[in-house]
């Protein structure tokens, strides 16, 4: 087992620890903290593959570095979101927000 | 004759009463706009046989062609013959007709003339596109608007009628766009209609996309059994929607069928010909019967558009070249006197407050300027010589026995008879509506200039066609290859089942 | 030129009328519409005049062979390059002496009516109707093509359902208008299909090129459908058309009713003019009927049927407007008769001049007694001969007129009617079952008028003796007038030597009848007046035992033979109560009922799916989730290598 397949196994398990969250916990904040996981098990996976498949590149590095700061937008976004519904509903939890299908 | 002036004259008066047409100012704006466009109708006629008495060769004229989607070959493509003056005309005529009848509309007169001018814009576009993919873009600006008209303006149970109106329309569109994905995939990759008729699609291809186009089409026309949206969104349609309806938006249908699909695919046209002829006279003698039993005036009227849409269905189904010509004619005829009808109706609804026959009777007293026209219509819907329908479809029965199979001259002698039928239908509601002692007069004022403009200018037209139809018949029949039937297609016997 | 000038303005003057008084509407010119309609029709009736002189006497040589002329031709509507519709106006001695016979009749019942509809409200739309109608009857008669004749056909329709119709706040008048119209264009239903057929099997709608190409008629032979020939369909379906126009049986059930229209609209159109359209019809397409075989027997057949039929009913009307109308049918169907045994060839001249004859005769003196009962009607508010009786003495002049136009429907000579009926007679002289046929219709013709005159001018008295006959001096000029004029044109009209003018080819042909000829229809005549005396002369008992006599029979035909009973029933039970009334259920239940099913269908589709769109974040995310999963499944198992 090299190192590539320990940092892909290590990759996946962030990643469904991510989705795992997300589909289970109730609190905004913690489904927003799955997501964080799951784009960094993405973004380990891309500098994984970069380093140990075509180390010549650069593609991934950058790619990893684009996402981690996607993700800092999404989560001032996104914390922007919860505050304002917070505001609103006074409550973070994602079953008592069922407007979305109207 | 520059034919951008045409689509653009609408367009831009719908967006100027969209802009300023605050109040009455709407309905004079949207006036002036159509006005305009029936000087520019008519001087497209003039223009179109002066310029054809030189170049009599030619297919289309007065020709602009801009790519606007270079991947799919998409263009900007227009150009008249003498049917599309022919079909531009009648638009220009119950359009101005049809805003004449609306000068009353007080709620929301802004947004109503602009989603009318917006519809007349569309059906302009269709009659002169010649890219199949830009006539599919104007069919659909002539279908939507007509949902917001019928369900803001509309009366009785005008959002289910609305919705089944536009579904079913909408059910045509879809139809139509894949027989065109399938025109331009399975032959020449190009949506120029010219193009595809020089190219000559293969006999497969032609035989599958042919019903796509033809069904397709065909519901706008009230192709049997397709028609049940004319009975509903005729009658809950505002007065001017209605006259839009039945006048030009069913004339869209049987126009898209003779320019694509029985233009460009004359072997399939020939193969589905006996289902044609055998659906127009299903349609012609269905229609009439059914008309027999209505009792809403409005009903009665959708229901008599099927049974004259269906004389469009035959001559195109019947395959000769005084058939189609007869098709033509009927469809000039029948948009000018079913206008008429739907505008008669509405003055006359607006002083009864009923649609209903049993409830009115004895109006030729009270109101003999709407009767007389509605009688005019009734007997044009008749058949009566000296008006358009007479023409029209006396030319129908002319070209359909010119194919000596039986099965044609069946259809003729079916089609023949609805004539019958109609004149019940017709004397019975006259009879209920003008005469015997008077009843159902609620509100007793004048029937007002602009009403009567209206009902006069759809008049001038029916006897203009009716007592002189040589002028218009000329124009047809020098018209092009849509005019023309196709090489290969010269009225050869179509075979019976 | 001057044939020209004269053809055109004996149209375009009622032409002219129609648009002027149309245009007016009800209210302007209402003094002056009657007068002005008057004026147009007595510059159209000088013209018809004019021209027949000038046809008869300038153009052609009398008692030599008529060269048909064509004054005035256009082109109307081309369907292809060899079919097209023309209008024009073609001369012979037919339209010729058609052209007189409508303006003449036509200015009297135009005069006769400025006093009989003073009154009403609508006078202006009364005459410009009456003009629609001259105008279409005069385009039909010069026709030069088969659709023409069908456009002034159809016009001619229309103005009759406008003058049946005219007083529509009466509910009766109504249905007859519209009885009428729809019968017609039942019968125009045929009219068209016979057009279609003959126009193409001989490839023209054209009546010269029909008439002069006789190989085209030899083409038409061939066999078209169930064993009979184009020629033998396309005129059978032409002579429905006629025989509907002319109230013909089985079509005939409009006419009696379309006596609901005023008194000089039934003189002119109901009587006059339009309903002998369709013994026009047939004279006029005379070359094509004589090639058909099959055509030539029901013609003669449904002619003398219906005489007989109508002369039956007429004996047991009591309406007088009624009575003329039956009177009316019966004369047609002898002209028909007569027009049928010349297409069959045996006597081919006497048989058609004959009916041209009757048919010329007969609108004047069927005028003449239309106007004459509407003067009676006038005075006795009543078309019922029960309230009349006595008459003579009230209204002399009109007494006088009536009696002669009797006699001239009877036959007795030297009145008109004698002459054109002999030559009808004569002409079946040949058949002896027919000839017998017709000696009968002859005596029932003459009984049922005198029962008529009897019961209206003798009898028991209605009325008192009051006022003068006529008391204004514009109704003595208004009633007064065509009434005289009427009465000598139905003495004196049977003295024009008729086969010099009017014959088949145009080739003249002096009618001679020995005096044996003469002696059995007059006798017939005579024998039906005498039975009419003894039994009507004086207010008695006779007619009702002689109703009895008859018994069942009378009462069938007092009730028309049920013909109206059986149409209604099969008009409404069947055609609106079973075919309409389905097609209309069917339309609503099941067509659209599909398209509502289908919207239905896609709704519960719909709702299925909704539960899918909770509203819950998780919800999504999860099935989000799982797509994914299965595409990354999907993938990795087809992927390429």
């Amino acid at each position: 087992m090299d190192v590539l397949n320990f940092l892909l196994i290590t990759a996946s398990g962030l990643f469904f620890i991510g989705v795992y969250g997300f589909l289970t916990r109730r609190n905004l904040l913690t489904m927003l903290i799955s997501a964080e996981l799951m784009l960094n098990g993405a973004a380990l996976n891309l500098v994984a593959f970069n380093r140990y498949r075509w180390p010549e590149e650069l593609d991934g590095l950058f790619l990893a570095v684009f996402i981690v700061a996607i993700a800092a937008a999404e989560a001032a976004l996104l914390i922007a979101i919860v505050l304002r519904l917070y505001r609103n509903t006074r409550s973070v939890d994602v079953s008592d927000i069922t407007e979305l299908k109207h | 004759m520059n034919l951008h002036l045409l689509i653009l004259i609408p367009l831009l008066t719908a967006v100027t009463i969209a802009l300023w047409g605050r109040g009455q100012r709407a309905a004079l704006i949207a006036t002036a706009g159509a006005v305009v466009q029936l000087g520019l109708s008519v001087l497209l006629y003039l223009t179109f046989t002066a310029y054809r008495q030189h170049h009599a060769g030619e297919a289309f004229v007065f020709e602009y062609r801009h790519v606007w989607y270079g991947p799919l070959q998409i263009a900007y493509h227009l150009g008249v013959d003498g049917i599309s003056v022919a079909m531009v005309m009648l638009t220009a005529i119950v359009v101005l007709a049809g805003v004449l009848m609306s000068w009353e509309v007080s709620y929301m007169p802004r947004e109503f003339h602009t989603l009318l001018t917006l519809l007349g814009a569309g059906a302009y576009g269709v009659f002169l596109s010649l890219d199949a993919f830009t006539l599919f873009f104007f069919l659909e600006l002539a279908v939507l608007p007509k949902y917001l008209l019928i369900g803001i303006w509309g009366s009785g149970k005008k959002e289910y009628c609305a919705r089944k109106l536009v579904l079913m329309l909408m059910l045509g569109s879809a139809l139509v766009l894949v027989g065109l994905l399938g025109m331009y995939f399975g032959g020449p990759r190009s949506f120029s209609i010219p193009d595809i008729a020089s190219s000559r699609l293969a006999p497969e291809v032609q035989q599958w996309v042919f019903p796509l186009l033809f069904t397709g089409f065909g519901i706008f026309t009230a192709l049997f059994p397709f028609h049940t949206w004319v009975p509903d969104g005729h009658s809950a349609a505002p007065t001017a929607g209605s006259m839009f309806l039945a006048g030009i938006s069913m004339k869209l249908g049987g126009y898209g069928c003779l320019r694509t699909a029985t233009h460009l695919m004359p072997d399939a046209a020939q193969q589905y010909a006996p289902t044609i002829i055998v659906l127009g006279c299903i349609a012609i003698l269905y229609g009439s019967l059914a008309t027999l039993m209505q009792k809403d005036i409005k009903y009665l009227n959708a229901y008599s558009s099927i049974s004259h849409c269906g004389f469009v269905v035959l001559g195109i189904g019947l395959l000769t070249q005084t058939a189609l010509h007869g098709a033509v004619l009927q469809m000039v005829s029948h948009g000018l006197m079913t206008a008429l009808f739907f505008a008669v109706i509405g003055i006359v609804y607006e002083r009864t407050h009923t649609r209903q026959l049993r409830e009115m009777g004895g109006l030729m007293q009270a109101m003999p300027f709407a009767v007389t026209a509605l009688f005019l219509a009734g007997l044009c819907s008749l058949g009566l010589p000296g008006l358009s329908g007479f023409v029209a479809e006396a030319t129908v029965f002319v070209g359909g026995w010119q194919q000596p199979d039986l099965l044609s001259r069946t259809a003729v002698v079916i089609a023949c008879s609805s004539i019958v039928v109609t004149a019940v239908y017709i004397l019975r509601a006259i009879g209920q509506v003008a005469m015997g002692p008077l009843r159902g007069l609620v509100s007793p004022h004048p029937v007002s200039w602009a009403e009567r403009l209206a009902v006069l200018l759809l008049l001038g037209g029916i006897f203009l066609m009716g007592l002189w139809p040589e002028w218009l018949v000329q124009l047809i029949q020098g018209s092009g290859p849509a005019g023309a039937l196709p090489d290969g297609l010269t009225a050869a016997p179509v075979e019976a089942f | 030129m001057a044939a020209t000038g004269y053809a055109l303005l004996i149209v375009l003057m009622p032409l002219a009328g129609f648009v002027v008084l149309g245009l007016a509407g009800r209210h302007h010119l209402k003094r002056s519409a009657g007068w002005l309609a008057t004026a147009l029709m007595s510059v159209s009736a000088a013209a018809a005049l004019l021209l027949a002189w000038h046809y008869f006497f300038v153009q052609n040589a009398l008692g030599r062979s008529l060269e048909p002329a064509e004054v005035f031709r256009f082109r109307w509507l081309s369907f292809s390059p060899s079919l097209y519709v023309d209008m024009g106006m073609h001369l012979d001695g037919l339209s010729v002496m058609m052209l007189v016979l409508v303006s003449t009749v036509s200015l009297l019942v135009h005069l006769y009516s400025v006093e009989y509809l003073r009154s009403e409200e609508r006078y202006t739309s009364y005459f410009a109707f009456l003009q629609l109608f001259t105008f279409s009857m005069l385009g039909l008669v010069v026709s030069v093509n088969l659709f023409q004749i069908y456009f002034f056909w159809e016009l001619v329709g229309v103005s009759s359902y406008l003058l049946i119709g005219f007083h529509y706040e009466r509910p009766s008048a109504v249905s007859a208008a519209k009885k009428a119209f729809v019968v017609t264009r039942f019968a125009d239903f045929g009219f068209l299909i016979g057009i279609l057929i003959v126009g193409f099997s001989s490839t023209s709608f054209d009546l010269n090129t029909l008439f002069q190409t006789n190989c085209h008629v030899d083409a038409a032979r061939e066999e078209l459908f169930l064993g009979m020939s184009a020629i033998t369909w396309g005129t059978l379906l032409m002579f429905m058309g006629g025989a509907g126009k002319s109230a013909m049986f089985p079509l005939h059930i409009w006419l009696p009713d379309a006596m609901e229209g005023p008194t000089p609209v039934s003189a002119l159109i109901h009587a006059a003019t339009m309903v002998v359209a369709g013994v026009f019809l047939v004279a006029r397409l005379f070359p094509l009927y004589e090639v058909a075989w099959l055509t030539a027997d029901v013609v003669t057949v449904i002619g003398l049927t219906s005489s007989l039929l109508a002369a039956i009913i007429a004996c047991t009307q009591t309406d007088i407007k009624r009575v003329l109308a039956y009177s009316t049918m019966s004369q047609i169907g002898l002209m028909l008769f007569g027009l049928g045994l010349a297409a069959q060839g045996a006597s081919r001249e006497a048989g058609y001049v004959g009916s041209q004859f009757h048919l010329f005769t007969h609108g004047f003196f069927k005028a003449l007694l239309f106007l004459a009962a509407g003067v009676v009607i006038h005075r006795v508010h009543s078309n019922e001969v029960s309230d009349m009786g006595g008459l003579r003495r009230t209204l002399p002049l009109t007494h006088l007129v009536f009696l002669i136009a009797c006699l001239a429907i009877s036959g007795i000579p030297p009145l008109s009617g004698f002459f054109s009926k002999e030559t009808i007679l004569l002409a079946a002289a040949s058949h002896p079952f027919w000839y017998g046929l017709a000696l009968l219709v002859s005596a029932l013709t003459a009984f049922y008028m005198f029962r008529l005159y009897f019961l209206t001018f003798w009898n028991k008295p209605a009325l008192p003796k009051s006022e003068p006959e006529l008391p204004t001096a514009s109704e003595r000029l208004a009633y007064g007038f065509p009434l005289v004029v009427l009465a000598v044109a139905t003495a004196v009209n049977g003295f024009i030597p008729f086969g010099l003018f009017v014959a088949p080819d145009g080739r003249p042909y002096p009618v001679h009848a020995s005096a044996a000829a003469w002696l059995p229809p007059v006798g017939a005549a005579l024998c039906g007046i005498a039975v009419a005396a003894w039994g009507y002369a004086r207010a008695s008992e006779r007619p009702q035992e002689l109703a009895r006599r008859f018994g069942a029979f009378y009462s069938v035909a007092y009730r028309k033979f049920y013909i109206d009973e059986l149409y209604a029933y099969i008009t409404r039970r069947i055609i609106f109560g079973k075919v309409g009334r389905s097609a209309a259920w069917t339309d609503r239940q099941v067509v659209d009922g599909a398209v509502n099913q289908a919207g239905w269908l896609i709704q519960q589709w719909s709702l299925l799916m909704k539960c899918w769109q909770s509203g819950r974040l998780q919800g999504y995310a999860f099935w989000f989730f799982v797509g994914a999963g299965l595409l990354a499944v999907v993938l990795l198992l087809y992927s390429p290598n």
